[in-house]
């Protein structure tokens, strides 16, 4: 991981990005706008989830903010991408970067998991079930993931460099 | 105004400003709260926005919506403002003569008085359109409350830019 981010940072888009001035911060401002996209539409689920908002169903709840937080993800994806590029040593080699997409991996699953559940089983989140209490117990690890997701993401900035 | 750099002066040699500036874990965990802080601050207000633009919960009454979703935003904010106030005591002047951080709060002030302009004219006969369309000038103050919030996050960012070389 140090060799091919060291070749990245030789490349041309790399120093593009690093001579387009205004190139960082804009990228991480979209960043961060999506964080907050995705972390809310996160919570919303949760609320409803664990009974703070009971307004909606749990269906339409998720269809209303799951979509969002798939297309935040992947612009996510995109922004961090060409943060990336711009200073490969700062984030590929850093434990912090690596710890982030770890517990990303596990986010993106179980949001998948429980999104196909609710497709599948609607019915479980109106009315009170063991299923249900297996799933919330689901979703919040799945909350927790994000959270270290964001964590480790804001501490990539505080990587040691050895 | 010169008093009041005295008291920035100040603010940044307390026992708090400098263990907050000089701990290796104090500033970035203090970030990581306002992260949280201001994720729900935006994403609330975004949520909340796009309903009066018409844009997504339509089916919702806008009046429970709000109901339901500004606790939220306004504890988030209360978070924001406690660590954002955290991190500037760490470099008081610092922040105080950075550009953007200053017009950041302008932003966050126009943003507030289109949120009083709301409250106190707009939504006067939110009964008229709780759960139908929405008029103009709640479009128009939906449309102006995420624009004003993204300049506000742009300039919040480019602060760490500004105000340290090479930022963080």
């Amino acid at each position: 991981m140090d060799g091919f981010a060291q070749w990245l940072a030789t490349t041309s888009a790399s120093a593009t990005i690093q001579k387009t001035l205004w190139l960082i911060p804009v990228m991480q401002t979209i960043h961060i706008i999506c964080v907050a996209l995705v972390f809310s539409s996160v919570a919303m689920i949760e609320f409803r989830i664990l009974g703070v908002s009971k307004a909606q169903t749990m269906a339409q709840t998720a269809h209303r903010f799951v979509p969002w937080i798939f297309s935040g993800v992947v612009v996510l994806a995109l922004t961090g991408a060409v943060l990336i590029v711009g200073e490969p040593a700062r984030s590929l080699p850093s434990f912090e970067f690596q710890a982030k997409m770890a517990f990303l991996a596990v986010a993106l699953a179980l949001t998948f998991a429980f999104t196909s559940s609710v497709r599948r089983h609607a019915e479980i989140w109106e009315e009170n079930s063991g299923a249900r209490l297996m799933t919330s117990a689901l979703a919040l690890v799945a909350l927790a993931a994000w959270c270290a997701v964001v964590v480790y993401g804001r501490w990539i900035a505080y990587t040691v460099v050895h | 105004m010169h008093w009041f750099m005295g008291f920035l002066s100040w603010l940044g040699e307390t026992p708090l400003s400098r263990w907050i500036a000089e701990s290796f874990w104090a500033f970035p965990a203090l970030e990581v709260v306002h992260v949280f802080a201001i994720s729900m601050v935006f994403g609330t207000v975004v949520i909340i926005d796009l309903r009066l633009l018409g844009l997504a919960s339509t089916s919702r009454r806008y009046t429970a919506m709000a109901h339901e979703l500004l606790p939220w935003t306004w504890g988030a904010f209360v978070l924001a403002a406690a660590s954002g106030s955290l991190l500037f005591s760490s470099r008081p002047v610092g922040y105080f003569e950075d550009k953007d951080f200053g017009l950041k709060f302008v932003l966050m002030g126009l943003a507030g008085v289109n949120m009083l302009v709301f409250h106190f004219v707009t939504s006067k006969h939110v009964t008229d359109w709780d759960r139908g369309p929405t008029p103009w000038a709640a479009k128009l103050a939906g449309a102006l409350s995420i624009l004003l919030w993204i300049g506000v996050v742009y300039l919040a960012r480019m602060t760490g830019f500004t105000i340290v070389q090479g930022g963080a």
